[in-house]
């Protein structure tokens, strides 16, 4: 072995300076994130099956359960609509987990670890690739919903508001359920994992009827969850009336969301 | 200078002790064959010079930096080919060798050209842009050797690169590794086949249940064994035991198991010759005859006096 070879191999890269390192933490979670969009691109169905459950509730609360809730003074498809939206980004969530378990199956998340890339990037670039995706399938159900006869109360102003704060609300669960998906075994069980925390808080909210319908032992619970205040806000929004306090609610829930379970989800992922 | 160098690694899993204290060494521009059956813990010495596990105990130094202290940087300096083809399936082969490249910040343009030179090399250029999806085993794995080898590091990790690989395969895997350790790479290899370090290996540790129970070159190993193999089946076990005796004259170590006499010998033809008249001579007839080459098993024997075990959680997987 020469001397030459050695000096040459024994170069130790520096460490990167902050602005670098932040520059590259960015840049690798816009990598993952196209990597996650090209999936998205070629498996059209995911986006079909995602839009599949929330058009079933849509029908079947519009046009089963429709007629029997009365909620006073509105049309209850448009009363229903906000729920919708917000149980779709709600469920949507989940997909963010079942993705990563789903990559950690296959051994790619093993050699993402073994590359010098930010360890925050597998999880910013899942979590932004699945708020891409919830802005497709939120237009879908949009769509679906002025289909039915949904009509914004408003303006087009608020019901874009209104979308952008249930997108925030999604990207927030989103990292609930990443840090599930990296702690166990497989896609099925991140899917099993997430649903009984799941369906409590879109069910046991104002998504569908009104929390006052509910029995006492359930009300507290009801109406102080992140997903009455995100179909609240949503609600106020596209119904009209005060939402100040409402968007504002569900945005902190929102920050709130991230702030613990961004970092939990990092350092899980990087204890493998 | 050591390209690897690992001190008295371990780690244990619940009850599973998966390394008790092994030591790993292979100077620049070497190879180093690490040897064991299934549930050795060679993937985990692997995972841990990779940075993707922590050691329990002990120290790692890849390329000189220690893998526990500045994780990032070992990750600049290695390629990692783990023991199961991590390719992305949505992606095409291009795609998973140029988000390699972007990942190692070398650069748009560059990762594009890397990715060409990288499907080229590797005989993948006409599948290139289908997704990895539709590859054939064999393809994954030269696809998950390329992505390994997109930052042109100077130290490979190569988790049982052949398994699962048929013989033309196998043998061009091996062409690209020599190309590698000649230009001054150097490379991990995990195998179950000797045969495969012999070729490979300028050195070789042999691991099982966590610990190293036997090092050195290939010649050195194969010749604490004999390099060639004669086995008689014998049913018959006074026969068998009589033909023991009759082969003990003959240079080479005997042992064997019911219905079968081992002979391990160094000059293969020439103690084929003895060995057929000596049991002529004793009035033995073999069943059947076989001379072959040592196997991984034929070491484990040899050094452990137990045969290769395969726990059943293993077989199970
Ligand atoms: N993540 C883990 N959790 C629990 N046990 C583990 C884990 N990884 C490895 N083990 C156990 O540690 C032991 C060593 O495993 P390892 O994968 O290192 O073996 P190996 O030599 O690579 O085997 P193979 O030839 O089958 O790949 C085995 O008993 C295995 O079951
Ligand atoms: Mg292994």
């Amino acid at each position: 072995m020469s001397t030459q070879a050695m000096s040459a191999r024994a170069v130790i890269p520096p460490s990167p300076g902050t602005v670098e390192r932040v520059r590259n933490a960015v840049s690798d979670a816009l990598v993952i994130t196209w990597r996650n969009l090209l999936t998205i691109r070629r498996l059209p169905q995911l986006l079909v099956f995602a839009t599949i459950q929330p058009l079933l509730f849509v029908l079947m609360f519009r046009y089963v359960f429709g007629g029997a809730i009365q909620v006073p003074g509105v049309d209850y498809v448009n009363y229903l609509m906000p729920g919708i939206f917000a149980q779709t980004v709600a469920f949507g969530a989940i997909n963010t987990g079942v993705g990563l378990a789903e990559d950690r199956g296959k051994g790619l998340i093993e050699r993402l670890r073994s590359l010098p890339m930010a360890r925050s990037a597998v999880l910013a670039g899942r979590t932004t690739a699945d708020l891409t995706r919830n802005v497709l399938v939120v237009g879908l159900m949009l769509a679906v919903g002025f289909a039915v006869g949904f009509r914004v109360q408003t303006d087009v102003f608020k019901l874009a508001l209104g979308i952008v704060v249930l997108l925030a609300f999604g990207f927030a669960l989103s990292w609930v359920f990443a840090l599930i998906g990296l702690s166990v075994a497989n896609a099925e069980s991140a899917q099993a994992a997430s649903f009984p925390i799941m369906l409590p808080l879109v069910f046991a909210s104002s998504a569908f009827v009104s929390t006052t319908t509910m029995p006492d032992w359930l009300t507290p619970f009801a109406e102080h969850q992140p997903v009455t205040a995100a179909v609240d806000a949503v609600r106020a929004l596209v119904l009209g009336g005060p939402w100040g306090t409402e968007v504002l609610t569900t945005l902190a829930w929102s920050a709130g969301i991230v702030a613990v379970f961004a970092p939990l989800a990092i350092r899980r992922y990087r204890l493998g | 200078m050591s390209a690897i160098e690992a001190t008295g690694l371990t780690k244990r899993f619940g009850t599973v002790q998966a390394l008790a204290g092994v030591d790993l060494s292979a100077a620049e521009g070497t190879v180093l064959g690490v040897l064991g059956p299934n549930g050795a813990g060679k993937t985990t010495a692997v995972r841990i010079l990779c940075t993707i596990l922590q050691a329990d105990e002990g120290s790692a130094f890849v390329a000189g930096v220690d893998v526990a202290r500045h994780p990032q940087r070992v990750r600049e300096l290695i390629g990692l080919a783990g023991q199961y083809a991590a390719v992305d399936e949505n992606l095409t082969g291009r795609e998973n060798l140029r988000m390699v490249g972007m990942l190692t910040h070398m650069g748009r343009r560059a990762a594009r050209t890397r990715a060409a030179e990288l499907l080229e090399r590797f005989e993948l250029t006409d599948a290139g842009d289908r997704p990895a999806r539709t590859y054939s085993g064999g393809m994954r794995r030269r696809l998950d050797l390329a992505a390994a080898l997109v930052h042109r590091p100077p130290v490979l990790f190569l988790d049982e690169p052949t398994t699962g690989l048929d013989p033309s395969s196998r043998t061009g895997l091996w062409g690209v590794v020599e190309d590698l350790v000649a230009d001054g790479t150097t490379v991990l290899l995990t195998t179950q086949y000797l045969e495969e370090a012999d070729r490979l290996a300028d050195r070789v540790v042999v691991i099982d249940r966590g610990s190293v129970i036997a090092q050195g070159t290939p010649g050195e190993l194969k010749r604490t064994l004999g390099a060639t193999i004669i086995e008689f089946t014998i049913p018959e076990p006074a026969e068998a035991a009589r033909a023991r005796s009759a082969l003990a004259a003959v240079p080479g170590t005997v042992d064997g198991e019911d219905g079968l006499v081992r002979l391990a010998v160094t000059d293969g033809g020439a103690a084929l010759m003895d060995a057929v008249r000596a049991l002529d001579a004793a009035g033995v007839r073999p069943a059947a005859a076989a001379v072959r080459e040592p196997t991984l098993d034929d070491v484990f024997l040899a050094l452990t006096g137990h045969a290769v075990e395969t726990p059943a959680e293993e077989v199970a997987a």
